[in-house]
């Protein structure tokens, strides 16, 4: 017997799998979640992402038995029954298209502007890179997320995807 | 529109129709043998659910499971209004992330008077949406859902007369708003729809000699009186797409079901010679090998044993004796020395207007260019997958297949079981493109799930799908011009040469990467071949012609050729415009003013005004854009990084677009970023603003993707571009800072009450490459002829 604790969405889930399973196929498999989906297996696209102690990581290498911390999904990211500012950015600015890799960019967003409320242009960019989207909804992603960060901040976006203009002219 | 508060009010209204379904689905297969009746009986709901909609009602006993075509003409099999006044539309067609869905179901609830809230669309599944085909050609809005209008349009017209017997009116006196008729003298005298006919069927029959002409009685609304088209509807499917609850075809999920991997070929047209189970026999989980000729796959209980597995056998293969196809780097060379093979039949054989050759014998100036483009893969963002239920005799298919149809037909085939025995339900995935239309998951899962008993799920690996998917084909295109000594165009000369011999990327028995490892060939290879650009240019002396190139491997190989987003359009257009360009510079012309002058040239416009739709482009294009005329290429800056501006036209089908690309240059690093773009585009009636911006959006993004990094790599023997490292795609900082779509309607009479909505899933995509180059070319002075326009192709460049 491999007994693994994983700690998942607030909830403590003991499971008898291989310790070297990645956690990927535990949380899509066993668990029946469907927020992390596959998309590469090699840490390439972030289709898989997922939040493990607030940071976003690649599920899809990641072994159960190492995955200790506080495990957070898209489906756990609504706190007390409200979608997480991310997530309502994300539907303003109907970033998806199909959708597939939006898993991946939402946490990463979250997780981006948990560490940094009010990021540049740039940083945005450059916090947001190693997340593949090949419907290429990048320039609504990157508005949803300015829109998030002035949500977070009580700022006003008053034209959609407005934001979305030079870095070096930003001002915030 | 609030789109804020409106998506926010319905987070949870994602199909509950298609949830409902999914989960009879899922119960049925649970219920297997005899109890699948008992479940029926148990569920008075679901049986009502299911019964209602013709198509599935046949189906009560478990044995003999059959799903025969839902009747196209009968309404019954394209709308059910039930009890409550809701509304479920049924659409042969899949969404592939553009939004189709959404703006299908704007122009129904238009036409039936619902409203977009009451209403639920379900798509793409064989056994309850009619044929209509599915996805492909960006025709989704332009035909099919015209055809939703005329159903709805019928619908509402048998409602009304069902209304005025109950409500002792003629229908004229009678006003319909959100499914409730009143008198029009008397308003408080209603009745709904759902009363009307709620859970009944309407047993009305429909007439058209195919399913693209079906029709009822009923005329429909003068665009001017549509209430819902040309609203920015928020679509109903993004909130459960980021909260997580969606259910894709990679969610679904079976009793009993086991998980394969394919294992390949490591060398294009390799023999399987020997397999070796002894090195996966023991390892955990493991169930079965399933081999025939070259196709080969493991099936295990668990999913990452399944990869593991595959990753552990040893297996034998003999190369072939001679080489497959020349290596990437040789490509171009390879294709220019092969026979000259022009087709024969219908539109790909090419066209001639005057005497381009005399022509260009007395032009002034004659200028020569060959362009390259590789071939260029699809690169899902999730690999193929698929999962087949073969229980009860029957096979059940979920995919996200974009034409679920041709899958169904082919898996028949390819199974010899009847049609009827098969059914496929599409259910959304990674974005089409293309790519599904040949779906090879969706053939494995099915063949694997008959060899083992049980529900198979297949999953291609990220190596897997980036070397093996459907491609688009590489194009070497040479193009000559000439100029009178004013400066005006007298000829223009295409040849293109065109890699995709034996185009195979679609769902055929005999076709799909399975049946070819298997050894199955269609008796003729496809002859291959494309049009060439499409432009609305009036040169007097001008000849189009292609010749359809054979690499030596057609079959078995990981260049087989598919439909990639806007087949052919990108690479002809890339020669094309960029050429057109290279011309403008001959003549010391502002590259605006020139393409304006070739479009003015022509007197007469054609049945969809593409000449004044184009012009008209073009203008709005450099008005948005600020375009101030002058030559290319501009003064070229001193600093590391240099700017320009380039600028593309081209139409697909009755689209217009014009694209202007702004570009920054680094002469140290070779970095190309595309700063700012500009699209004034033309589809006609505009059913949803912000989905067609969104589609525009990615179009054009795709495009910057595919002109500067994607390429398919491969040596004498496979590809080897396999992954995101080696086969690159767009990432987000490298995405534009400004992106501006101009919806334009140069329509001559915009105002006309049956304005056509044209399609946009794919056009704007087509001008990307040649106004990226052509925008190098003016910050730099140095033409570019060879896509992907990688960093250090254009230091090469920079420096000779
Ligand atoms: S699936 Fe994990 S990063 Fe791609
Ligand atoms: S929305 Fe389709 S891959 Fe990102």
């Amino acid at each position: 017997m491999n007994e693994i604790t994983l700690r998942v969405n607030g909830e403590t889930h003991s499971l008898d799998v291989d310790p070297s399973t990645p956690l990927l196929y535990v949380l899509r498999n066993d668990l029946g979640l469907r927020g992390p989906r596959f998309g590469c297996g090699v840490a390439q696209c972030g289709t898989c992402t997922v939040l493990m102690d607030g940071r976003a990581v690649r599920s899809c290498i990641l072994p159960v038995s190492r995955s200790t911390g506080e495990i957070r999904t898209l489906e756990g990211l609504p706190e007390d029954g409200e979608l997480h500012p991310v997530q309502q950015a994300w539907i303003a600015e109907q970033a998806p298209q199909c959708g597939f890799c939006q898993n991946g960019q939402i946490l990463t967003a979250a997780a981006l502007l948990d560490s940094n409320p009010n990021p540049t242009d740039e940083e945005i960019r450059d916090g947001m890179d190693r997340v593949l989207c090949r419907c290429m909804t990048y320039y609504r992603i990157q508005a949803a997320v300015r829109r998030t960060a002035n949500a977070m901040a009580g700022r006003e976006t008053d034209e959609r995807g407005a934001a979305a203009v030079s870095g070096r002219e930003d001002d915030r | 529109m609030n789109t804020r508060n409106e998506a926010r009010r319905r987070p949870d209204a994602n199909r509950v129709e298609d949830r409902v379904a999914k989960s009879v689905e899922q119960a049925l297969g649970r219920w297997g043998g005899a109890s699948r009746r008992d479940f029926l009986k148990a569920s008075g709901l679901f049986v009502f659910g299911l019964t209602t909609v013709g198509a599935a009602a046949g189906r009560q006993g478990s044995e003999d499971a059959s799903w025969p075509d839902p009747d196209f003409l009968q309404l019954d099999s394209w709308l059910v209004v039930h009890e409550d006044g809701r509304v479920t539309f049924y659409v042969g067609k899949t969404d592939g992330g553009q939004g189709v869905g959404t703006a299908t179901q704007q122009m129904m609830c238009d036409e039936l008077d619902v409203a977009f809230d009451q209403a639920t669309v379900v798509m793409g599944r064989t056994d309850r949406t009619v044929d209509q085909g599915g996805s492909g050609g960006s025709d989704a809005i332009e035909r099919d859902a015209m055809v939703g209008r005329r159903i709805a349009a019928e619908g509402r017209r048998v409602l009304l007369e069902m209304a005025s017997e109950r409500l002792d009116a003629p229908v004229e006196e009678l006003a319909v708003r959100d499914g409730v008729v009143s008198l029009r003298r008397d308003p408080s005298r209603t009745v709904t729809y759902g009363e009307l006919i709620g859970g009944r069927r309407f047993d009305v029959a429909l007439t058209g000699a195919n399913v693209n002409q079906t029709t009822g009685v009923a005329s429909v609304k003068p665009v001017q009186d549509l209430k819902l088209v040309g609203q920015s509807i928020p679509r109903y499917d993004i909130p459960a797409k980021v909260d997580g609850s969606f259910e894709w075809a990679v969610d679904v999920r079976l009793p009993g079901m086991v998980h394969a991997r394919n294992v390949r070929p490591p060398f294009a047209g390799a023999t399987l010679t020997d397999v070796d189970e002894s090195s996966v026999r023991d390892l955990p989980g493991f169930l079965r090998l399933v081999r025939k000729g070259n196709y080969l796959a493991v099936v295990c209980e668990r999913e990452e044993q399944a990869i593991e597995a595959a990753e552990r056998l040893v297996t034998t293969w003999d190369k072939p004796t001679a080489a497959p196809f020349p290596a990437s780097d040789d490509l171009f060379d390879f294709m220019r020395s092969a026979e000259w093979a022009p087709p024969t039949d219908g539109r790909m054989a090419g066209e001639t207007h005057g005497d381009p050759d005399g022509a260009l014998a007395n032009a002034a100036t004659v200028v020569e260019a060959g362009y390259d483009v590789p071939f260029q893969g699809h690169t899902a963002i999730g690999p193929a997958h698929a999962l087949a239920d073969p229980s009860d005799g029957q096979l059940t298919i979920y995919t996200n297949d974009m034409k679920p149809y041709s899958h169904r037909t082919g898996i028949a085939e390819f199974l010899g079981m009847p049609p009827e025995k098969v059914r496929v339900i599409w259910m959304e995935g990674p974005q089409l493109y293309g790519r599904t239309a040949a779906d090879d998951a969706g053939f494995e899962a099915a063949y694997l799930a008959r060899e083992m008993g049980r529900p198979v799920r297949v999953q291609w690996m990220r190596h897997e799908e980036t070397a093996w998917d459907t491609k688009g084909p590489a194009f070497a295109i040479d193009m000559r011009g000439g100029l009178d000594r004013d400066g005006n165009v007298v000829a223009l000369d295409y040849r293109g040469r065109i890699a995709n011999y034996a185009h195979v990327g679609y769902n055929q028995a005999r076709t799909v990467l399975i049946a070819q490892l298997m050894g199955l060939r269609p008796e003729r290879p496809s002859p291959g071949g494309a049009r060439g650009p499409d432009d609305m240019y009036h040169v007097p002396n001008r000849r189009e012609e292609t010749s359809a190139v054979r690499l030596p491997l057609a079959f078995e190989t990981p260049l087989r050729t598919g439909n990639l987003r806007d087949p052919n359009g990108p690479q002809t257009t890339f020669a094309n415009e960029s050429f057109v360009d290279e011309l403008a510079v001959a003549a010391g012309a502002d590259p605006v003013e020139f393409r304006l002058r070739l479009l003015r040239a022509a007197t007469e416009d054609d049945e969809a005004f593409r000449r004044a739709r184009s012009i008209a482009v073009v203008e709005a294009a450099a008005e948005a854009y600020g375009w101030d005329a002058r030559p290319s290429p501009g003064p070229v800056g001193s600093g590391s990084v240099l700017t320009g501006r380039g600028i593309a036209y081209a139409y697909r089908q009755r689209t217009t677009v014009a694209v202007i690309a702004d570009v920054e240059v680094n002469r140290d690093t070779g970095r190309v970023w595309v700063r700012r773009m500009v699209c004034a585009h033309d589809c006609g009636l505009v059913i949803n603003p912000d989905g067609l911006e969104n589609t525009v959006q990615g179009n054009l993004l795709h495009g910057i993707s595919r002109t500067l990094y994607e390429e398919v790599r491969f040596d004498g023997e496979k590809v080897t571009s396999v992954d995101w490292r080696s086969h690159p795609t767009l990432t987000h900082r490298d995405s534009p800072e400004q992106i501006e779509v101009v919806v334009v309607n140069g329509d001559p009479n915009p105002d006309r009450p049956d304005l056509r909505p044209y399609g946009a899933g794919e056009p704007s995509h087509r001008p990307v490459p040649a106004a990226i180059a052509n925008a190098i070319h003016d910050a730099t002075g140095v033409r570019m002829r060879r896509l992907p326009l990688r960093p250090e192709r254009v230091l090469e460049a920079l420096a000779e």
